[in-house]
């Protein structure tokens, strides 16, 4: 990851042909066009404005009126391009910021004075507070009529909306950092890559833009001083937005388009060069997502992120509902492994029935298995669910449990497992803890998993979402490669070479998935879109280059050494563009 | 003034998309319709065209509500809006 220094950044609006901005590649691809910036967030009006001199109540309250209306109109017109979840969310919205409630307060208090702003400032704030003492739903509710006094105080403003900008063109979306929020509202038809100036390689901006196929570029510093409407030329791949691109990026483009779609087919085998074969399998996170991976030749699944059913879920799902969901993905994989992981709620995935939002430290709080100290009793109902679904399915079901630190835990989850009648058990390792101890953790359960993302931020005491740290938050990171060598040191260790296998964001890096087999890790398994490239990558080299590649990695100086030292000796990123 | 009651029919109650399809509909109509849940006194009845009263109501599965309305065709337009309440609008 090369993290360079600009040569000046100082945040300019005029863009000066040729000027390029070096950040950090995290999901490939070549492409040129437009940018819109996400607009700034909206501030609050002033605590206690009044009305301006010279405008009247009446004034005030007819604007308010406007703007709410033109909000409504917006949120309607926007519903009406989306579907499923997307389009109630919008709908309910549509109807908030025009309610009679809201700006019949609102207009109360520019009647006593205070500013169109500040009176709509506080009178949702009033309702936005009712809704959470109810408690619920109608406290994630609460957001809902907080994000419409946002739109309302910029439609008054006269600037844009807060969100990702709406545009009828493609575009490439520039940020600071995309919250998980943002990239729910996100048109993947209508946007072309995306871009941050903040951010690391294991934010939300880079998994959801690995997820949907998205050229990204993280941690690009400046790049969000650049005008709306500037072109661009962006490689997700080596990490640089250049502006005012020439015929030589529009050719590299072009290149993309074409070899792009022959990246997006996948055989169905993974395999090295000398036939040792490496299974590529999938994440999901619901049926959907499973019926789409098999589509695209995955060999199962490797990691099943249950808590991915029930986000938004204020209480937990019942026995029916989630055999349901668990049986979608099954029955998408006749035959072949499904691994299974149980709630891994908490840190930036929170459920509201399982966690604490109140705590200091989220990442290193009651999250994953460790929920099961603090509400008994609802994993121990999920693993019912999974053997009932598992139970006449054709799939071959495994099940895992996240946040495992100890031997002690992964000995207790066995026995939960053994209760259900789940034959097959496992556990992640993204605690460097159990990296360490991999060897005792293997005598009670029958494999493991890599879950790198976590690995990386807990082995560097890095938080994946900040973009200062992005640098240091790469599995890259030869200490990170070397918690996985332990792994699987472990594993040979214990006596039976139980299955390790990757289903962190590393898997998807063609590069990385080489060092990761060189390193005797088993199994591969990512965002279905990857597949194709990490087989075609894989497919290039033999069993002895990859563990000579890793050995490399595992010595070099750096992440950046090492990934450049890697990259070097694979010429067929290049050629693919990846 | 009409008055009719009805019976939340929706599984999640009278929010989300139950809500928001009750609302759309009383927002069309040309009359001031006022809600409140069953035992409460008229005065106390809120805005039936907002979604925030609506929400706020807290109105669950298998409670009774009482709409009003005043002026010309109140009648029909409560029947409609009864039949929407009594409908599992979740479910659809």
């Amino acid at each position: 990851m090369t993290m360079q220094t600009l040569p000046d950044s100082s945040g300019s609006d005029h863009a000066e042909p040729g000027r390029r901005f070096a950040g950090v590649g995290v999901s490939p691809g070549r492409v040129i066009g437009s940018i819109l910036l996400m607009p700034q967030a909206v501030s609050e009006p002033a605590a206690g404005e009044r009305l301006a001199e010279g405008i009247s109540p009446e004034e005030a309250s007819a604007d308010l009126r406007a703007a709410a209306k033109a909000v409504q109109a917006d949120l309607t017109e926007r519903s009406i391009g989306a579907s499923g979840t997307g389009r109630e969310v919008l709908e309910a919205t549509a109807l908030m910021a025009n309610d009679p409630m809201l700006i019949t307060a609102a207009v109360k208090l520019i009647t006593n004075g205070a500013s169109a702003q500040r009176a709509i400032w506080d009178a949702a704030a009033s309702v936005a507070e009712m809704l959470h003492n109810l408690g619920g739903y109608m406290a994630e509710r609460a957001m809902d009529v907080l994000d419409v006094r946002r739109r309302i105080v910029a439609e008054l403003r006269g600037v844009a909306a807060p969100g990702i900008p709406y545009s009828d063109m493609p575009f490439i979306l520039v940020s600071e950092d995309l919250a998980p929020a943002d990239t729910a509202t996100l048109d993947p038809a209508k946007v072309l890559a995306l871009v941050t100036s903040s951010g690391g390689p294991q934010s939300h901006t880079a998994i959801i833009a690995r997820s949907l196929g998205l050229p990204a570029v993280v941690a690009a510093v400046g790049v969000d001083g650049l005008a709306n409407g500037t072109e661009v030329f962006v490689d997700g791949a080596a990490g640089t937005v250049l502006v005012d691109p020439g015929a030589d990026e529009a050719a590299l483009a072009a290149a993309w388009e074409a070899t792009s779609a022959a990246l997006a087919v996948f055989d169905g085998t993974g395999r090295l060069a000398d036939g040792h074969l490496v299974p590529l399998l999938s994440n999901v996170g619901g049926a959907q997502d499973a019926v789409n991976a098999a589509a695209a030749g995955a060999q199962g699944v490797g990691l099943l992120r249950t808590e991915f059913c029930f986000l938004e879920r204020d209480a937990e799902p019942t026995l029916d509902e989630q055999v349901d969901a668990y049986r979608g993905v099954f029955d998408a994989f006749p035959g072949k492994k499904v691994v299974i992981r149980t709630l891994d709620a908490g840190a930036d995935k929170p459920l509201p029935f399982l966690t604490d939002a109140s705590e200091p430290n989220p990442a290193l709080g009651v999250r994953g298995y460790r929920t099961d100290f603090t509400s008994p009793g609802v994993l121990v109902r999920q693993l019912q669910a999974i053997a009932r679904a598992a139970d006449g399915s054709e799939a071959d079901v495994w099940v895992m449990a996240p946040m495992i630190s100890t031997a002690e835990e992964a000995e207790h989850f066995a026995g939960l497992c053994t209760t259900a009648g789940l034959p097959t058990t496992g556990v992640m390792v993204e605690v460097p803890s159990a990296a360490l101890t991999a060897a005792s953790i293997l005598e009670h359960v029958d494999f493991v998993s890599l879950g790198t993302n976590d690995l990386t931020q807990y082995a560097m005491a890095a938080d994946r979402q900040l973009g200062p740290l992005a640098a240091l938050n790469t599995p890259w990171q030869p200490a990170v490669l070397q918690l996985i060598r332990l792994t699987v040191a472990g594993s040979r260790d214990e006596g039976h070479d139980k299955p390790v296998g990757v289903c962190g964001e590393a898997a998807a890096d063609p590069a990385l998935a080489v060092v990761l087999v060189g390193l005797g890790v088993s199994t591969l398994s990512m965002t279905a879109r990857a597949l194709a490239a990490v087989a075609a990558v894989l497919g290039s080299v033999t069993l002895p280059e990859a563990q000579q590649l890793a050995a490399l990695a595992l010595t070099a100086h750096s992440a950046a050494d090492a990934r450049r030292i890697v990259r070097d000796k694979l010429p067929i990123l290049d050629q693919l563009g990846l | 003034m009409s008055e009719r009651t009805a019976v939340i029919a929706s599984r999640v109650g009278l929010h989300a998309r139950p809500a928001g399809i009750f609302v759309a509909a009383v927002g069309a109509l040309p009359l001031e319709v006022t809600i409140a849940m069953a035992g409460e006194p008229a005065d106390d009845a809120m805005d039936a065209s907002s979604i925030l009263s609506i929400m706020s109501l807290g109105a669950s599965n298998g409670d009774t509500v009482v709409l009003r309305a005043d002026g010309d065709g109140a009648d029909e337009a409560l029947d409609s809006l009864v039949k929407i309440l009594e409908t599992d609008l979740d479910a659809e």
